[in-house]
């Protein structure tokens, strides 16, 4: 503690000294003080900014403007349902025709997501290879030119799945983003969050009456 | 009598080095620390991979709560004399014919976010405290009788046309909630849009991992 301690002087020639005492500032006030405000603004210093997802919907398509024909051998249907549990089929559903069979998966790494990486093997592990090589320094690139041959990957593909998006009745905004994130994992280069149609409805709703419970599966 | 007394003296600590990291880190979390005002419900948002950091300003805010009701915020933008969210206000307020007074504009500058229908807003802004405020948070009207959040996203890219735009929902809220808020931005032409999330890391099934 800063202290400063001076001598008296001694008396002499009968002179009278005001007796001086050593200025001692106590700061253990101060100090405490300072320990309680820097606690308070670490505690409430958010660090961590929250993250963001970017999504792009397609625009809204005009009146009189047909939408974009769909590969349906490349069309792998999503269709979440209640209790975070997922559904999928390839192609498209006709009525006129014998139905898809309805599979399910869950949101772990070995559910949904190996679905996806399976139909996506090509551009998932082109983009993976890629990943790899920059980060073993073997190819030196800047985060942008990552982005952009990222996008050149999604734009060349041809073969991977087009992914369509579809809620059934009591899904949760949670499961609208663990799939979309699942795409980001998997690199699917074509998706799109759209309605669920009257035909998948009633698929849902006999798979759902024969498979009460997400044990059932498997 | 042959006994040697041990002067037992107090031991002093220099706490001045302490004292000068203490207040060193005091001052950097005071400078570093950004208050938020409140927001109108607490939002659990899910979690995702994504790495992107959001946009510091310039940003719309639409909050979806776990019960389902809409919230709007927008940014003053970048620095205090943009005063972004004051134009909106008086947009909204020559809208419905409601003239906010120059008190009732600042108080609206250093709200966040809210969710109440517009002719309600000069109550909400002459709210005696938080409670009151609360209360009357009843969300943002989205049906498409009455679609005030359209209102809102109209009149917030009138004064900025550089706006991005954030949709923070709760994980339990409502998809069909969702949907009608992703639908009112697709019909203002906002294609591009951010999806607010904590960071999770991402597992890969084993055979997918390249070594």
């Amino acid at each position: 503690m800063a202290e400063i301690v001076q001598e008296e002087g001694h008396k002499k020639g009968g002179k009278r000294k005001v007796k001086k005492h050593g200025t001692h500032i106590d700061m253990t006030p101060m100090v405490d003080l300072a320990c309680l405000l820097l606690t308070f603004f670490m505690l409430t210093t958010a660090f961590n900014k929250p993250k963001v997802m970017e999504i792009n919907l397609p625009e809204k398509p005009k009146e009189n403007e047909k939408p974009p024909e769909l590969d349906k051998n490349r069309a792998l249907n999503i269709i979440l349902v209640q209790n975070d549990r997922v559904l999928w089929y390839v192609g498209l559903a006709d009525p006129n025709k014998t139905l898809p069979v309805l599979n399910e998966e869950n949101f772990s790494k070995e559910g949904i997501r190996k679905v996806l990486l399976e139909r996506n093997k090509a551009l998932y592990m082109s983009i993976a290879t890629m990943n790899r090589d920059v980060t073993v320094g073997k190819l030196k690139l800047s985060r942008d030119s990552i982005e952009g041959r990222v996008k050149r990957f999604y734009h060349a593909d041809k073969v991977g799945p087009i992914v369509l998006i579809k809620a059934a009745d009591g899904v949760k905004y949670r499961n609208i983003v663990d799939i979309i994130d699942e795409m980001a994992i998997t690199n699917i280069a074509r998706y799109t969050l759209v309605d669920i149609n009257p035909v998948e409805k009633t698929m849902v709703q006999a798979y759902l009456a024969a498979h009460p419970s997400v044990t059932a599966i498997k | 009598m042959g006994k040697i007394k041990i002067a037992v003296k107090t031991p002093r600590i220099d706490m001045t080095p302490m004292v000068d990291l203490f207040f060193l880190l005091l001052v950097f979390f005071i400078l570093t620390a950004t208050f938020r005002p409140e927001e109108a419900a607490p939002i659990k948002t899910p979690m995702s991979t994504s790495q992107t950091p959001i946009p510091d300003s310039h940003l719309v805010t639409i909050l979806i709560s776990k019960d389902d009701k809409v919230f709007f915020n927008v940014d003053n933008g970048t620095d205090s004399t943009e005063h972004i969210r004051a134009k909106v206000l008086q947009a909204i307020g020559s809208n419905y014919k409601i003239s906010f007074t120059p008190k009732e504009i600042k108080k609206f500058e250093g709200l966040a976010s809210f969710g109440l229908p517009a002719v309600k807003l000069k109550d909400f802004l002459n709210a005696p405290d938080q409670k009151a405020r609360e209360a009357m948070q009843i969300g943002i009207p989205i049906d498409s009788l009455d679609n005030q959040l359209t209102m809102w996203i109209r009149f917030a890219r009138t004064y900025n046309n550089d706006l991005s735009f954030a949709v923070k929902g709760d994980g339990d809220a409502n998809y069909p909630t969702v949907k009608k808020v992703l639908a009112v931005l697709q019909d203002n032409n906002v294609n591009k849009f951010n999806l607010t999330t904590d960071l999770k890391a991402a597992e890969i099934p084993s055979d997918f991992i390249i070594k």
